[in-house]
């Protein structure tokens, strides 16, 4: 009797999970599995995959990598052990995300603590605010910012009314930021949100009593107990930048490569997709290693707080 | 004082016995002041609420005080300013003799229990309880041994290792009270700290609590808004009201000796004749009701000839009585209804339009039901002059 319930209820819970295990399977891990396998392929005189399976395109990436020590004082002192096209793109792009990362989250903290001590009424038209952007499509929303920075863009039109010298802006690794930082924003403010608004500041007068000045307790009480929405705003903000194509082609002219972008080239203009398929694959495991790690660091005390 | 002697002895759980020995008070470092904590003209605005009205209170060096009151009173913003959450609007705050000013909370030596325990949820019991001293930077072997003898203190030493949501309320209540001691603050300030706990747990726990203070010898501030609580706790009582602290006392001043009306009537029960003062003869006075009784008792503060004053008697105090005893305070009553508590036989009187409660103490162990008055049955009622106050209203 017992064991036919259970069963009942397992069934069951297959039945609510069917849905969603299948759109996983459909839409996910088939077409990655054929990304795995066409990475492995080599291509036809077309540049469309065609056997036989091969390791070139790995050897492609990894091959190019070379070990050539240097120190250069350009830009700062930059100490290099290895050189390599390819490496200096995974290195630019998880550079250039994670610094996208700091930024959004600098902005997206004060937003978001501000929004959580609205009154009930205000904090929904203030979500409301946040969302907007989304009513608009992405690629007219970037094509707004690149006229905004454009040479005789509003900035620029102001910065000259107020006699001040014009700034360079579009096209450049700065523009490429502000488009990342701009169209992550709202996946950084949202979940931190959710966590600042169910946090308890009773804690923080609990710290302050027991002797923990504001910073102390900042450190050791609120930022533990919001890491929740820290963890998943910072990958909801990291990952989609790595992978940024539309802000790299039209915030960066294609002049700041950037690894999603490199992939997107190989898939038009180069029209190789093993290669493509062989950087995307390699440029998933990196992400999925920083994601794991970066997860873990914030586990013990996710634990204790859901 | 017999009655503190009382409340003592029906102290001395195993649990007092079994702590006697253990050094956990603060060293003696030369008080500077007879109060720990005193108030001095403190208001608190909040916008168009005035929470806090004119405060004025000292409390004694390792007293037990209870900050008692209905809901809204301001006696968490009270506890709060003395925390250092709130700032006076005007009036200043003294701990241990020095003025407060816009002092932190971090850099003043009272620690809070929260009504809500406000235990850090992703931190164990061992580390909430040793986050204060970790925050003053004692040293880890010495915050290690202070945390474990705060454990035993509140008998929770097993549960070193648990988080806060994997305990029951009563458990996460001492962890608060650990956490908070282990700092040997001046003056530990509790916020309603057993409101959370059921019935029985309280009672245990008010004992408990009553022993600790004993044993570690730090001021206690209590809030409360259970005057039997406040009463069987506390060393003194302050009666809040609307933002005003109506009376301060001990518990026998504070039921005995009610100076308003108020206090009469929110600590235990009592019965009010309302009236006005005929004459005033020495101690007593004369309050003339409806016209044509007179009753006599304590003439209070600001008691004269001609005012309105209201004659209060506890219930407990009244006698019900077949003749007349020849008492100023001997009317005839009508019974109209009676209620069989078990202790106590609670009944109730009507004096022309006055309603009155009367309690009997049950001192004969009787199943005859015609030993007990009957509603509708006539009765002479009586209470001494000096068992009845007249308050000035
Ligand atoms: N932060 C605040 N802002 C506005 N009004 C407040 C604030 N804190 C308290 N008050 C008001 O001040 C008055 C006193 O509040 P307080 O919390 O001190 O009462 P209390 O005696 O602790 O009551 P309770 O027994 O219900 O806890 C109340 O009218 C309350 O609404
Ligand atoms: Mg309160």
């Amino acid at each position: 009797m017992i064991q036919t319930f259970r069963e009942r209820r397992s069934l069951r819970i297959a039945g609510l999970m069917g849905p969603g295990a299948f759109w996983l399977v459909v839409f996910f891990l088939i077409p990655l599995l054929i990304m795995a396998v066409i990475s492995f392929l080599s291509r036809d005189q077309f540049g469309f995959p065609a056997p036989p399976f091969t390791l070139q395109n790995y050897q492609d990436i990894v091959k190019d990598i070379r070990f050539n020590p240097s120190i250069s004082l350009e830009g700062g002192l930059t100490v290099r052990l290895f050189d390599g096209l390819y490496l200096e793109l995974f290195w630019r792009s998880i550079w250039l995300s994670l610094v996208s990362t700091i930024i959004t989250l600098l902005i997206a903290f004060p937003v978001a603590l501000f929004m959580s001590r609205l009154s009930r009424r205000y904090r929904n038209l203030a979500l409301f605010l946040v969302m907007i952007p989304f009513w608009t499509n992405f690629l007219v929303r970037t094509y707004a910012l690149q006229f905004i920075l454009r040479g005789n863009g509003p900035i620029n039109t102001l910065l000259r009314a107020l006699g001040l010298e014009p700034l360079d802006l579009l096209f450049t690794p700065t523009a490429v930021m502000i488009g990342l930082v701009y169209g992550n924003l709202p996946f950084m403010i949202l979940p931190l949100y959710t966590s600042l608004e169910k946090f308890d500041w009773t804690m923080i007068e609990a710290a302050n009593d027991l002797g923990a000045n504001t910073l102390r307790a900042f450190q050791r009480v609120m930022l533990p107990l919001i890491s929740p929405g820290l963890v998943a705003g910072s990958i909801l903000t990291f990952v989609p930048a790595i992978g940024s194509y539309i802000t790299v082609e039209l915030m960066g002219g294609g002049r700041t490569n950037m690894i999603g972008y490199a992939i997107a080239q190989q898939f038009s203009a180069s029209v190789n997709w093993p290669f493509g398929s062989a950087m995307s694959l390699l440029m998933m495991i990196i992400v999925t290693i920083a994601a794991v790690l970066y997860f873990r660091s914030g586990r013990g005390e996710q634990r204790a707080v859901l | 004082m017999p009655y503190r002697f009382r409340i003592i002895t029906s102290v001395a759980s195993p649990v007092f016995e079994r702590n006697r020995g253990r050094q956990f008070s603060i060293p003696e470092a030369g008080a500077l002041s007879d109060f720990a904590v005193e108030m001095r003209d403190v208001s608190k605005v909040f916008g168009d609420v005035v929470a806090v009205d004119h405060v004025s209170m000292g409390i004694r060096q390792k007293e037990f005080f209870a900050l008692l009151g209905p809901s809204g009173c301001g006696k968490t913003t009270s506890l709060r300013m003395i925390a250092g959450f709130e700032r006076p609007t005007s009036g200043e705050i003294y701990i241990d003799g020095k003025a407060m000013g816009s002092t932190p909370p971090f850099h003043r030596n009272v620690n809070t229990v929260f009504q809500s325990y406000a235990l850090f949820p992703h931190m164990t019991v061992e580390q909430n309880v040793g986050f204060g001293l970790e925050m003053k930077g004692v040293s880890r072997s010495e915050i290690v041994r202070r945390v474990g003898e705060a454990l035993e203190l509140v008998r929770l030493p097993q549960l070193a290792k648990r988080y806060p949501r994997q305990m029951s309320g009563g458990q996460q209540q001492r962890v608060a009270l650990a956490r908070a001691l282990v700092n040997r603050p001046k003056v530990l300030l509790l916020d309603e700290p057993l409101g959370a706990l059921d019935a029985k747990l309280r009672k245990e726990m008010q004992i408990e609590l009553k022993t600790l203070q004993r044993e570690v010898g730090i001021t206690f501030v209590f809030v409360t808004h259970d005057q039997e609580e406040a009463l069987t706790m506390s060393d003194r009582i302050a009666v809040f009201s609307k933002g005003k602290v109506l009376q301060i006392g001990t518990p026998l001043e504070i039921y005995e000796r009610p100076t308003t009306r108020f206090v009469a009537d929110f600590i235990g029960e009592t019965n009010f004749l309302e009236g006005k003062v005929k004459e005033v003869n020495g101690e007593f006075a004369r309050v003339v009701v409806n016209g044509d009784r007179s009753f006599v008792g304590r003439a209070m503060e600001g008691v004269r000839p001609g005012i309105d004053a209201t004659v209060s008697v506890r219930p407990e105090k009244v006698q019900l009585i077949e003749q007349p005893d020849g008492s100023p305070n001997c009317y005839e009553v009508q019974v109209h209804s009676i209620a069989y508590v078990g202790s106590d036989t609670r009944v109730l009187v009507l004096l022309g339009s006055n309603q009155l409660g009367v309690w009997e103490q049950n001192t004969v162990s009787t199943l005859d039901p015609n030993y007990f008055f009957k509603p509708g049955e006539k009765a002479w009622l009586t209470f001494r002059p000096e068992n009845a106050l007249v308050l000035a209203q």
